[in-house]
């Protein structure tokens, strides 16, 4: 199990597969970060980007990749209107209602779904979907690999707004210190509408990349919410640096994990993770100690 | 004393139940609405009472339930004699999620996805071994009598489910009108603060997990005994999860009736949005989740809230969001 | 401080909602008198329709809601005077819910029940049917313990996993030994829950003592994100025969990776494999799905009825001629001719006209109808290879259309 040919692209593989979870995660940590609400319906959300890609590729015929200029707008546009006319209005702020909140929008998006799209798993079939790269006698999707570049330029593009832009420092601002930043002037019922929104985008992105070696049904999203829970926690909620080594880590573990345990058990080691990072060090790797 | 015959006159009512209905569908109703008060309310003294929101209460349930089929599938135990130690275990469990979490002072959404996690690797556990089945699951023989704490009748199951529903109110009146309870209620107001004043936090937080556990695997002894079949993702899966906290909520959170009425009016929505159904799979939860929506929206402190005089609105402040460490 | 009058007035008025809750539920419907002879035959047909199995659960109700509509245009049940067959139609995407259905069903008169496609939800539902003695026909549910309980009311016209399984190894056997280079190893990847554990054991109690080494079995979760692991032990372990027990995800993700990582083992060969004897993988994933064996529910490829039905349901839209569909088909024709026998919408009579079943007009492989302990005795699957785009069945040579291609040269 420890021979290199396997454990090599054990670890590419599992790189690869986390750099997704990664991109899923960067949006849940940027919501969690700034307002402070775990989204219970990322799952969903994600789900719903899957369809977009999908119908963009079978009715319109627009590759994946090139669905990315369509489909980071209009998620960032659902994700705007959904934290300002509804999850805003209808929590009033409060922890349990947010939940409440987001649990029914997860309801509500998954039914939607399976009313208007049917049950009916579906798969896009592009040129590269088997394409493979050889790197060192591993044998990696290029899907994949794609993915993993795209979660890098994410990060690296979500880092640039947070740090370089008035709209980041906005955002900042007000996941440090929601009155204070009321108090100098900030709309913060729109920075936070504008947060989710870009959380949401990133979900459109990874969408984007993902349903070329995956596929869409209405319960798809069920299963990353939570591997992308465990990722926002190990790498710090609010760090999309976090975001990105938390994914690759929890990628490499599960894979790893799953050599050595087994899938089904395997599973267990990204749990393990998940509790030891919340008790002896829920900052995450690059979190601010609260 | 108001609040206690208010739970027996309760009790009584729905005790009489058997004797004017006779409809198998309309007692199962009455069964299921209790079963999932009883779930709530295991949560609310947590979550409502304790302020610790769990995510992961299914983790109680499912080993109550586990321990219920295991103690007499693989060693033959009677079922009354299983029932307590099901509880027992449930109650252990929250001992040691508690201990584990609180004592590393974990809080807020920490603390509720820590509940999550635990929840996973449990589901995963049962999955992997031969004693709780692995994935095929442990099944109940079918054997109808007071004896094995199963009924031929819809009337035996309703009064075990009742007399838990009933515990569990008791035990929520007793958190609210004990002085455990007021400690246990300051803890959840402001940790800090009630720490000063001498309170034991920890303890305070233990004994209720503990007291939650109990309670919710009982719910999970109903299950099994109910329904005759379990398997890790029914016992562990995020179904019961969301089920023991929704109710609550919906009916409002850290008081005796939110979640019996909380139940209540989320079976009634259920039922009345599944007629819609029709054709088209899928309409009738859209609605379900609309209207879950809409009820947060225009009653932020659930139904009860709406009964409430300001007065005791303002003397029932919710967990906060924010810093999730001590 | 509040005043002692609020405060009453709060409570009554909690309690006077949870009475009213209370008596209102009582009011939902007195049991219904069941008529006897004249009036249509209420069938309940109850599957998960939403949830994580809706895909096979509105199949399943598909194939039933096409026999009811075929048995009422042809004039409906002759022995009650031509009285159609008026379906319940119900949702039951978890066994509690099932049991809710069934007692609603009860109550709206019910003669029999036909469902619930998932093992976890049969065994709830077939119990909760048998309290009211309703005749209960399990469309798919493979699981054995559904037909081990004694409930009088279950019936079950479809194999379990247990004569499937065995069934399998024996075809496996049997084409292993017609082929000149003869397979040993044998890898069997297969789903975590209950048909997948319970496949898996069967094979793996049975296939050393014909002689063949299980290299490895391995357990996956639903869902399972990514194959690449399993492939790469595949690629490591090199076994001659893969064993897939899972469902249709996760299937086609499998092959598709082993696809992509160039792993070509002797054989795919399926038990219950998800996705492999489905024509909508087949038509989605053509080159992938080519020469994959699986032993699974099938119908005899020589009854014109069967491929009657199969060309009316290509026409439909985005359908797909499935087992759910086809079981279910049958299970609904299987309950109207124990009416037509049974003379009467009677529970019990139809009950009776069930256990002494010996019906022969449906086009699955199983010879007449014989119900022990409500297994149907004849019940088998079929072993099938996807052979040129098309879905073939290959073994055994009663009902073979054409011969195995083994190993397989992609």
């Amino acid at each position: 199990m420890l021979e290199f040919s396997i454990l090599f692209p054990s670890v590419l593989n599992g790189l690869t597969t986390g750099a997704v979870y990664a991109l899923i995660a960067l949006g849940l940590t940027l919501i969690y970060g700034v307002l402070h609400i775990i989204n219970f319906a990322h799952g969903a959300a994600l789900m719903a980007a899957l369809y977009g890609v999908y119908f963009l590729h079978q009715l319109l015929g627009i590759d994946p990749y090139l669905a990315l200029p369509v489909m980071i707008p209009a998620m960032f546009a659902l994700g705007y209107a959904l934290q300002r006319w509804v999850i805003g209005v209808a929590s009033h702020g409060k922890d349990e209602n947010i939940l409440l909140v987001t649990l029914g929008l997860a309801i509500v998006l998954e039914n939607l779904a399976l009313f208007l799209f049917k049950s009916d798993t579906r798969t896009i079939d592009t040129a590269y979907t088997f394409t493979t790269v050889p790197i060192l006698g591993a044998t990696i999707s290029l899907p994949k690999i794609v993915a993993f570049a795209g979660a890098l330029a994410m990060a690296g593009a979500l880092l640039a707004v947070m740090h370089r832009t008035d709209l980041g420092r906005a955002i900042r601002a007000c996941a440090k210190e929601r009155q204070g930043a009321r108090l100098v002037g900030i709309d913060v019922d729109h920075v936070f509408a504008m947060s989710f929104g870009i959380g949401l985008a990133c979900l459109g992105a990874a969408a984007c990349f993902l349903m070329p070696a995956y596929y869409v049904n209405p319960t798809v999203g069920n299963g990353f919410v939570l591997i992308a829970f465990t990722i926002v926690v190990l790498g710090g909620m609010g760090s999309f640096i976090g975001a990105l080594a938390g994914g690759f880590i929890i990628g490499v573990v599960e894979s790893v994990g799953g050599l050595w345990l087994g899938e089904s058990l395997g599973q267990i080691g990204i749990f393990v993770i998940f509790i030891a990072v919340l008790l002896f060090r829920p900052q995450g790797l690059f979190g601010a100690k609260a | 004393m108001r609040g206690l015959i208010g739970i027996f006159a309760f009790a009584a009512a729905v005790a009489a139940a058997p004797f004017f209905v006779s409809s198998g569908y309309a007692l199962n109703a009455i069964i299921m609405t209790l079963y999932a008060a009883l779930l709530g309310q295991a949560w609310n003294i947590l979550g409502g009472f304790g302020g610790q929101f769990s995510f992961g209460h299914a983790v109680f349930f499912g080993t109550g339930a586990y321990a219920m089929g295991v103690l007499q599938v693989k060693f033959g135990w009677n079922a009354w004699a299983a029932a307590p130690v099901a509880a027992a275990c449930g109650a252990a469990v929250g001992a040691f999620i508690g201990g584990v979490s609180f004592r590393y002072g974990l809080r807020g959404s920490y603390f509720a996805l820590v509940t999550l996690a635990f929840a996973e690797v449990f589901r995963i556990l049962a999955n992997t071994f031969e004693f709780t089945g692995a994935g095929v699951g442990l099944m109940i023989k079918l054997n109808e009598s007071a004896a094995n704490f199963q009924f031929a009748t819809k009337a035996g199951y309703l009064y075990l489910i009742l007399t838990l529903v009933v515990v569990a109110q008791l035990a929520t009146w007793w958190l609210k009108h004990s002085r455990y309870g007021a400690w246990l209620q300051a803890v959840r107001d402001n940790e800090e603060s009630a720490a000063a004043l001498g309170v034991n936090a920890f303890r305070v937080k233990l004994a209720a997990i503990m007291i939650s556990g109990a309670l919710m695997a009982a719910g999970g002894v109903f299950y099994i005994q109910y329904l005759h079949y379990i398997d890790p993702h029914i016992a562990y899966g995020p179904g019961v999860s969301v089920e023991a906290l929704l109710a609550p909520i919906v009916g409002g959170i850290g008081t005796v009736w939110g979640p019996v009425i909380g139940a209540v009016v989320l079976h009634v929505l259920g039922e009345g949005t599944r007629g819609l159904m029709g054709d088209a799979p899928g309409v009738n939860l859209v609605v379900y989740g609309l209207v879950l929506i809409l009820m947060v929206m225009f009653l932020p402190r659930g139904i009860i809230g709406v009964f409430q005089t300001r007065a005791a609105r303002n003397a029932t402040p919710t967990a906060r969001t924010g810093a999730g460490r001590a | 401080m509040t005043s002692p009058v609020p405060q009453r007035r709060r409570k009554f008025i909690k309690q006077a909602t949870a009475l009213a809750a209370v008596a209102s539920t009582g009011t939902l419907g007195f049991p219904a008198i069941v008529r006897s002879q004249s009036g249509p035959l209420k069938l309940g047909v109850l599957h998960p329709v939403t949830g994580p199995l809706a895909y096979s659960g509105n199949l399943s109700r598909l194939g039933a809601k096409l026999a009811i509509d075929e048995i009422n245009a042809a004039g409906g049940l002759k022995a009650l005077g031509g009285a159609k067959i008026e379906p319940i139609y119900a949702d039951a995407p978890r066994p509690e819910t099932g049991v809710a259905e069934v007692e609603k069903m009860n109550e709206a008169g019910a003669s029999a029940i036909v469902g619930a496609y998932a093992s976890a939800i049969c065994l709830a539902t077939t119990q909760a049917a048998a309290k009211h003695n309703i005749p209960h026909v399990v469309d798919v549910g493979v699981a054995d313990q559904i037909v081990e309980r004694g409930l009088k009311n279950t019936f079950r016209f479809g194999p379990g996993y247990r004569v499937i399984a065995t069934d399998a190894i024996n075809d496996l056997h049997i084409m292993n030994k017609l082929a000149r280079t003869a397979a040993t190893t044998v890898m069997i990847i297969h789903e975590e829950s209950l048909f997948g554990t319970g496949t898996a054991n069967l094979l793996q109690q049975l296939l050393p003592g014909l002689g063949y080494k299980v290299v490895e079995v391995i357990k996956h979760a639903n869902p399972t994100r990514d194959f690449n692991n399993i492939v790469l032990r595949m690629k490591a372990l090199n076994p001659d025969i893969v064993i897939p027990a899972n469902y249709y995800n996760e299937y086609a993700l499998l092959v598709r990776t082993m696809k992509q990582q160039g792993v070509q083992p002797k054989a795919v060969f399926s038990v219950l494999g998800g996705a492999a004897s489905s024509y909508k993988f087949v038509k989605e994933f053509p080159d992938v799905a080519n020469g994959i064996i699986d032993v699974n529910h099938w119908f005899d490829p020589k009854k014109p009825q069967a491929l009657a039905l199969k060309r009316k349901v290509d026409a439909m839209k985005d359908q797909f001629f499935t087992y759910e569909v086809f079981l279910n088909y049958e299970s609904v024709y299987l309950l109207a001719d124990a009416v037509e026998r049974a003379k009467s919408t009677r529970r019990e009579a139809i009950i009776e006209a069930l256990a002494n079943s010996s019906w022969d007009k449906h086009f699955m492989p199983y010879g007449p109808t014989k119900f022990e302990n409500g297994q149907n005795q004849g019940a088998k699957p079929l072993m099938l290879q996807v052979l040129k785009g098309d879905i073939k069945v290959v073994l055994p040579n009663t009902f073979a259309q054409t011969e195995p291609v083994f190993p397989w040269k992609a």
